[in-house]
């Protein structure tokens, strides 16, 4: 079999390739609403096309209307859209952006597991749609930082007023960000990594 | 948000048809065994050989430099739990590396390290 010429060339274009010193990577997801912007803000700041992952999960028999009493699997599956950013010739980071009407992504468990951190969009007309994901990271103790995605035509609000309707407590972070640039994308994640910097520094101080 | 959903939400558990190899470390139930991450990078130390699994052979040629799992499952279109049991034969035989794996009991968010935190800060300033 000839399968050094009938393959298809699958697998990362040369300039998508990573040095050959990488060794390390850090996981952060952008969690929120549905039509919030996750999408948007991956690309953005993205040096690859993003790509999307999935997984299936599987849900034994519920019973509900199981007339027989048949255990019943059902399949779901999560889908998830991702991009990269090269740090250095070792480090590199990746986002993964959250499907926002899928209610179950969170049960992939290799989604939170191992994240260094998480970028939280909201809406200012759709507030409430970020609370889902935010008791989700709180659970899995994901430190995150919490970014207004400005759209045109949503409301301004001050700040500590949308402390306030998020529950925010005054240590996570709260921004304003437009998903669509790289600039903006860039700058909350650096928020987030501060963040984290701050934290992590601040504890290996505490007696 | 309702109280209705949450029953519904218990009943989903992970969708991996076989359970999550280890890859170094020994049993899953030892302290530091290690299992494949979404951003385990996988680095090629083989060339194809004939009568190699086809996506074995995508694999091996994909990752000449290091790759992400979640994009080798990207590029091969398949599931996460799919990609990681063609990787795990992989490993078994040290036709790949894998860099970066997550201990197989965390469930939850890693303890920053503040050298890997500076490279990030340092990195994105330069975006
Ligand atoms: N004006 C404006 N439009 C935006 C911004 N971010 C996203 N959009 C638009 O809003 C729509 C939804 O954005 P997506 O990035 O797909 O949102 P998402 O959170 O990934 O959506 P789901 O994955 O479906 O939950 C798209 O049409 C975007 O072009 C923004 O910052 N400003
Ligand atoms: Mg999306």
């Amino acid at each position: 079999m000839d399968y050094n010429d009938s393959e298809l060339p699958l697998g990362p274009r040369r300039e998508d390739l990573l040095p050959t010193s990488t060794e390390r990577s850090v996981k952060v997801v952008v969690v929120g609403g549905f039509g919030v912007g996750k999408t948007t803000m991956v690309r953005s700041v993205s040096e690859i096309r993003p790509l999307t992952t999935e997984e299936t999960m599987t849900q034994a028999g519920v019973g509900v209307d199981d007339l027989f009493g048949v255990e019943r699997k059902t399949e779901t599956t999560v889908a998830m859209d991702f991009g990269r950013i090269t740090l250095d010739d070792r480090l590199v980071l990746y986002l993964f952006g959250t499907p926002g009407q899928q209610r179950f992504w969170f049960l992939w468990n290799g989604v939170i597991a191992g994240a260094l951190g998480a970028v939280v969009l909201v809406d200012t007309r759709r507030l409430e749609d970020g609370f889902p994901a935010m008791d989700r990271l709180e659970q899995g103790g994901v430190p995150f930082v919490v970014a207004v995605n400005n759209f045109p035509d949503a409301p301004v609000y001050p700040a500590s007023d949308l402390r306030a309707a998020l529950d925010l407590p005054d240590h996570v972070p709260l921004v304003d960000c437009d998903a669509r640039r790289l600039d903006s994308g860039r700058d909350v994640l650096l928020t987030l990594m501060r963040h984290l910097y701050d934290s992590a520094t601040a504890t290996s101080e505490a007696p | 948000m309702s109280g209705g959903d949450r029953k519904g939400e218990r009943d989903w558990e992970e969708g991996t048809p076989v359970p999550l190899y280890v890859v170094t470390g020994g049993r899953t139930e030892a302290e530091d065994a290690q299992v494949l991450d979404l951003v385990t990078l996988i680095v090629a130390r083989s060339e194809p050989r004939p009568g190699m699994r086809p996506e074995h052979v995508s694999i091996l040629r994909m990752c000449a430099n290091p790759l992400s799992v979640a994009e080798v499952s990207a590029y091969l279109d398949l599931p996460f739990s799919a990609v990681h049991v063609l990787l795990a034969d992989l490993l078994a035989e040290s036709l790949v590396e894998a860099r970066q794996t997550r201990t197989a009991h965390v469930t939850a968010a890693v303890e920053p390290d503040v050298e890997i935190l500076k490279a990030l800060i340092d990195g994105l300033q330069r975006l």
